[in-house]
């Protein structure tokens, strides 16, 4: 069969809509109809969701189903599913493995998370120490992980663990899905610096995964996890933002609606991240004509180092902006958001939360290591950790 | 027409095939002719300007009429492709009037709109690269503000420092009662050349007394015609800094991989690292708001001040800390005379000051973008 082009794919699309009603169909059974259908992720395979289309054409099938006002599977609630579980599953699953789990991820039945970082192993995550021990068909994992997002709400995680500590830390890991139900997953809220716990700490005690559940072979979890981390950046590039798109907007709003607020020192300031920011702008537009003509640069890799800088600053000027109002906080209770909604909120709380943009997803430290060796060849500093056992390792 | 509203259109933030083949011609002809020791021995001699270069410049690979349509003996280019020229410029701080001559008189004198007479005539003459002219107002000038005076057809007034005055043909002298062109070797008119602290781009003072020259606009139309002059300088001086920030940063790249101590290359040194990756973000930035200005410039689109004006408050900066950067990671090397990172550190300097300061172009954001001062 030949790959569907956007003609086929729009044909294909009404012709489901026109079987399943969006109105009179409920919102699961048309997602699953859809899944069937190969319009869930058209350059996923036939049978598994996909048609074997060109990945750039899923925004013709998208845009279809939004006119139609069908029902989505919302990918921000299930992101770490869409994004990193499913592309793993696709390339190191089993046949079972496919069939199994993608369905119901991508109709958003299964909620999944990711148990990578663990207290001890933050930045260099190939240094984890959570255990997992051969038993017969089994597999028994002992450890305990953190910043896990969704952990109270998902059925599935996926999951790497430590399999041989005698070799060197990046081949004794082996990857594996794990099951969130087991009783030896105790899963706690972690409570952050804005008073609400967005991520969880997960504790696995005795935790037993059967073989079949574990992904690629064993000892090459590092591997495959590379898979899963390289979806999880790869998300930047999309569409365009507009002037002011960012978080400059309410500020530059509030400037220009309480002029009993302006100062002459916040001013400059004001000037000088506006036009930072609309740099920024610039050079994600930038980015994303590269990413159209097929000439992929490599200014991605400086996007979240520069807007995790900028959000901070602007967020910091905020609140000396609003003065009184900026000493207020809209509310401290422990509260458990599905996302994280930075315009939603006041600026105290866009403050603290921006203290995160320059840790989670990479710290920027270990970013600007990451362009000053891959982007401008600089030499990598001495490693004391390359050949030598895990277990070996000062912790 | 406000900037809030922004034009419809996308700029387009790439460089076409025509684009980087102009620009390995520039880059070619000025790594044979303007290399590092040829610069530094020529801003020790008498002539700052090397003709020969100029000429291959201008007439060889046709910089010169760039920006001059056709049918005024021009290149019939845009100013997407003058940016190109300015970012190889920028990258060798070779003394060339290219920015003063060929950008900001020659929009000038487009923007007067004369198909004949003596403002055509002057354009054919800067597209060939037969004559230099420059805009007799201070280096720093972001606007055109009147420095001479004029009675009964004679010019009084003594200007400056403006840039590339020695190099010359011609000036054109906005004044109360129009824009005058005025040749620099006629009566009454003298250069005297100033100590610059940028020795790539020598300044003068231009003396005019009792000068005589021909009356191009009246002052509405002059003062226009030399605005818009300004601002393609402006905007365009972007890149020339852009081009500096990048030598600047791959030469540090360079000499910090192949220079050892403490038993490795001093690239390998994170506290090093991290300078030199900040540095590649603020470039790259750099690269989006100077083509974003340039490609303003290039389609008249209606966000042209702002995009200038956001392109050089932010260039500046990028194109003195990546020199300033330059310098201090060389380490004693940088600090000498034989070593070019001078050169750059202080082109990148008077470049900030040049056609308004950052903090100038802020106030021109916080005017179009309606967030006004206290």
């Amino acid at each position: 069969m030949t790959a569907p082009d956007a003609a086929e794919l729009r044909r294909r699309t009404r012709e489901l809509l026109a079987a399943h009603p969006p109105a009179t169909t409920g919102r699961t059974d048309f997602l699953k109809a859809r899944f069937d259908a190969g319009l869930a992720w058209v350059h996923y395979p036939a049978g598994l969701g996909g048609l074997d289309a060109p990945r750039s054409l899923q925004p013709v099938v998208d845009a279809e189903f939004a006119a139609a006002h069908a029902p989505d599977n919302d990918p921000r609630r299930i992101g770490i599913g869409l994004g990193m579980a499913a592309p793993t599953i696709l390339g190191f699953g089993t046949d079972e493995q496919k069939q199994r789990f993608l369905r119901p991820l991508w109709v958003g039945e299964e909620v999944w998370c990711q148990l990578f970082s663990e207290p001890g192993a933050g930045s260099d995550l190939a240094a984890l120490g959570t255990r997992a021990v051969r038993d017969g068909e089994d597999w028994v994992v002992d450890g305990q992980k953190v910043w896990t997002s969704s952990a109270h709400l998902a059925r599935w995680a996926i999951l790497i663990a430590r399999t041989d500590p005698d070799l060197p830390k990046h081949r004794g890991i082996s990857y594996f899905i794990c099951d969130m139900t087991d009783p030896g997953v105790e899963v706690r809220p972690l409570r952050q610096i804005t008073g609400e716990a967005e991520f969880n700490e997960v504790f696995l005690t005795g935790v037993r995964i059967p073989d079949s559940h574990r992904l690629g072979p064993v000892g090459e979890g590092w591997k495959v996890a590379r898979t899963t981390l390289m979806n999880e950046r790869v998300s930047i590039g999309g569409s365009r933002i507009p002037r002011e798109g960012g978080m400059i907007g309410p500020v530059a709003r509030t400037w220009r609606e309480r002029p009993e607020l302006r100062t002459h020192d916040l001013h400059q300031r004001l000037l000088t991240l506006w036009v930072e920011a609309e740099v920024a702008r610039l050079t994600g537009e930038r980015l994303r004509q590269q990413l159209v003509a097929g000439q992929p640069g490599p200014e991605g890799s400086g996007m979240k180092l520069a807007f995790a800088r900028l959000n901070q600053e602007i967020s910091g000027l905020e609140v000396e902006l609003l003065g009184d109002e900026g000493l207020l906080y809209s509310d401290w209770t422990m509260r458990r958001p599905e996302l994280v909604d930075f315009t939603g909120r006041d600026a105290g709380y866009r403050y603290l939360r921006s203290k995160g943009n320059s840790i989670e997803g990479g710290t920027s430290e270990v970013l600007l290591n990451i362009v000053a060796e891959r982007v401008l060849g600089l030499p990598s500093e001495p490693r004391n950790d390359k050949d030598v056992a895990w277990k070996d390792l000062s912790r | 027409m406000t900037a809030r509203t922004e034009a419809g259109q996308a700029p387009d933030l790439l460089y076409s095939e025509a684009e980087e083949d102009l620009r390995a011609a520039v880059r070619s002809l000025l790594a044979d002719r303007a290399g590092a020791p040829s610069v530094i021995a020529r801003t020790e001699s008498d002539t700052p300007y090397d003709p020969q270069l100029w000429k291959a410049l201008a007439t060889g690979i046709g910089a010169a009429g760039l920006l001059v349509p056709e049918e005024l003996g021009g290149q019939g280019a845009t100013h997407r492709e003058a940016a190109v020229v300015l970012e190889e410029l920028g990258r060798s701080v070779a003394p060339a009037p290219f920015l003063t001559s060929s950008v900001v008189a020659t929009e000038t004198l487009l923007a007067l709109g004369a198909q004949d007479g003596p403002a055509a005539e002057l354009l054919a003459g800067l597209a060939e690269g037969r004559q230099v002219a420059v805009v007799a107002v201070p280096f720093a000038a972001a606007s055109a503000d009147v420095y001479a005076s004029v009675a009964s057809g004679a010019l009084d007034g003594t200007l400056g420092p403006v840039a590339d005055a020695a190099a010359a043909d011609v000036f054109l002298v906005p004044t109360a009662d129009g824009l005058y062109a005025v040749a620099t070797d006629a009566p009454g008119v003298r250069v005297e050349p100033l100590v610059a602290l940028d020795l790539t781009r020598p300044l003068a003072t231009v003396a005019l007394d009792g000068a005589t020259g021909i009356r191009l606009a009246d002052a509405g139309a002059g003062a226009r015609a030399v605005d818009r002059g300004l601002l393609a300088g402006a905007g365009l001086l972007a890149s020339e800094q852009l081009g500096l920030a990048e030598w600047c940063l791959t030469e540090t790249v360079r000499h910090t991989r192949e220079r050892h101590q403490f038993n490795r290359p001093i690239g390998s040194f994170q506290a090093l690292k991290h300078r030199m990756a900040q540095l590649w973000l603020e470039v790259v930035s750099a690269r989006a708001a100077a083509r974003n200005a340039a490609d303003a410039l290039a389609t008249g689109s209606p966000d042209t001040p702002l995009a200038v004006a956001v392109a050089q408050a932010y260039c500046s900066k990028v194109a003195v800390h990546a020199a300033e950067e330059c310098v201090q990671l060389h380490g004693g090397i940088g600090m000498t005379w034989e070593h070019p990172a001078h050169l750059y550190l202080k082109r990148a300097k008077a470049d900030a000051t040049a056609y308004g300061t950052a903090g100038r172009h802020r106030d021109t954001v916080a005017a179009l973008m309606e967030l006004p001062a206290p």
